[in-house]
């Protein structure tokens, strides 16, 4: 009954089309002598974001040994800092990064990540590579930017520096019916996600994040005061495509975030993982100010050719891998 | 029995504020940065209601003791509809509000699908197609079997369609439950 589960679920017409695209992103960052780089998928460390599972791989020196664990990189972000330290200068590439859980139209839990750094330049100079880029492997041209805060005054009519939590609630349930309670980044996330997403029309960066979420952007003062993330996302009809920031190179801050995503996930009862210290190291060396960006390979192809599934643009889905 | 957020898929019954639902649409919706939430439209089985309602991953939800079963419509005696299930002979009465629009499509002998929820019947589904006898209708204007017009037309069960305007008392009709259509004149026997 299932016989035809040896094939692969993107056609062969479409992934000669990924392939040309591996080939004019690469083409890109050539021209602009920036060098591809492959650091390893398996790490001792793993991410801390609270919010991506790491897997996990047991290593064993040999057959009968006690195994050592080692995580699938959910992004070569670490690893390639490590490299910024230590003098590489701009640096890119394709990855393939795992996440634990994360499966549906648009997840699937291996997937491309092309990851970029780019040596003195801001968030907002990175934008405009970022459309470079897109408008140099897809037909898309038109780039709209609009900040975290002026989207949620525009799409909701909500500021949300001064809306509080039960705003934050009440504005959500009068859109769509939400079991349990969130802190202010979780209604934000919802809200965005729910309500603010699916009107993105065409290409739009979002910037300047909610301090609070800064992952590992820098945070600054914008123009009417309010300590931001230097970070930005694109969407492209409504599906997040990339994520940027302004890169932390603060080593005291780096461990003091680290610090909190671990505080973070004992309170949510989630794994503690063994963190990246030799980032902090590496921070603490010197790391030069540059900004970097995470761009969903697949789906960037899944928008090129309108499919509504990432199994449709991969060789082998999760459930064909 | 229960199942978290993350295993929610299409079809899967789940209880929701007491009542038995069941998953239309299921998105698992995850921004980069922030936690991953199970988006779902739901269809309330008692009610007939359909909603979203946005799910934590982690969330637990208690799995409803749903099941489909094809059953033989035999009689209806008062506000009762009486099916059987044709391998064991078992009976089961099944209430007016249950049966709800179904039953202007319910002949004897019609096979259903009967959803049962903790073994009483909640759902009755008629099959997609029926056919049916016309009662009642106006007189139909003879060799007019080209397009254009209709007119109501009573059926042995009571139901009312629209039908073209060729068709005569007596004629069997093949029905489209889902939408209330006329399809076409049936074959007899």
């Amino acid at each position: 009954m299932n016989n035809d589960l040896w094939q692969p679920s993107a056609t062969i017409q479409t992934l000669h089309k990924r392939g040309k695209m591996l080939a004019e992103i690469r083409r890109f960052f050539f021209r602009r002598e920036v060098l591809e780089v492959d650091v390893p998928v398996l790490s001792q460390a793993a991410v801390s974001d609270p919010f991506i599972d790491s897997l996990v791989v047991e290593y064993r020196h040999f057959v009968e040994d006690d195994p050592i664990s080692y995580y699938l990189q959910s992004s070569p972000e670490y690893a390639m800092k490590r490299l910024l330290a230590a003098g590489s200068g701009c640096i890119y590439q394709m990855a393939k990064v795992f996440r634990n859980g994360e499966i549906g139209h648009r997840h699937n839990p291996e997937f491309t990540m092309l990851e970029w750094y780019r040596l003195g330049l801001d968030e907002q100079q990175l934008m405009d590579e970022v459309s470079d880029l897109i408008t140099a492997v897809t037909d898309i041209k038109n780039f709209r930017r609009i900040s975290y805060r002026q989207a949620f005054v525009e799409y909701l009519g909500l500021d949300i520096v001064s809306a509080s939590d039960s705003l934050l609630a009440q504005t959500m349930r009068e859109h769509i019916e939400v079991s349990g309670d969130y802190d202010t980044d979780g209604w934000l996330n919802l809200l965005f996600s729910h309500c603010i997403e699916p009107q993105l029309k065409g290409a739009v960066f979002i910037y300047d994040y909610p301090a609070s979420q800064a992952a590992l952007a820098k945070v600054k003062i914008d123009a009417e005061g309010v300590a931001v993330a230097a970070r930005f996302e694109l969407f492209i009809d409504g599906v997040e495509l990339a994520n940027g920031y302004h890169e932390l190179t603060d080593s005291e801050e780096q461990a003091r975030r680290f610090s909190a995503d671990l505080q973070q996930r004992k309170l949510l009862k989630l794994p503690q993982r063994p963190v990246e210290s030799r980032l902090v190291t590496a921070l603490a060396q010197g790391m030069p100010e540059c900004a970097g960006v995470a761009l969903g390979f697949d789906r960037l192809l899944m928008l090129a050719l309108g499919k509504g599934h990432i199994k449709e643009v991969l060789p082998f889905d999760i459930t064909r891998a | 029995m229960s199942y978290s957020a993350n295993q929610l898929k299409n079809g899967l019954k789940v209880i929701i504020d007491g009542d038995p639902c069941s998953m239309q649409q299921v998105e698992f919706v995850k921004p980069g940065k922030g936690q991953a939430f199970t988006r779902v439209k739901m269809r309330n089985l008692l009610t007939g209601r359909v909603w979203e309602r946005t799910f934590k991953s982690n969330e637990s939800l208690e799995a409803a003791d749903v099941v489909e079963c094809d059953m033989e419509y035999l009689y209806r005696d008062g506000d009762m509809f009486n099916f059987m299930m044709p391998v064991t002979y078992e009976q089961y009465a099944v209430e007016e509000s249950a049966v709800g629009d179904s039953a202007k499509w319910l002949k004897d002998n019609t096979m259903c699908i009967i959803t049962l929820w903790n073994d009483r019947a909640i759902v009755v589904t008629p099959p997609n197609f029926v056919e049916l006898e016309v009662t009642e209708t106006d007189p139909g204007l003879k060799g007019d079997t080209a397009q254009g017009g209709s007119k109501p037309a009573t059926l042995s069960t009571g139901a009312v369609v629209r039908v073209p305007l060729f068709i005569e008392q007596g004629e069997l009709l093949k029905i489209d439950t889902r939408t209330g259509d006329y399809v076409s004149r049936a074959s007899k026997g």
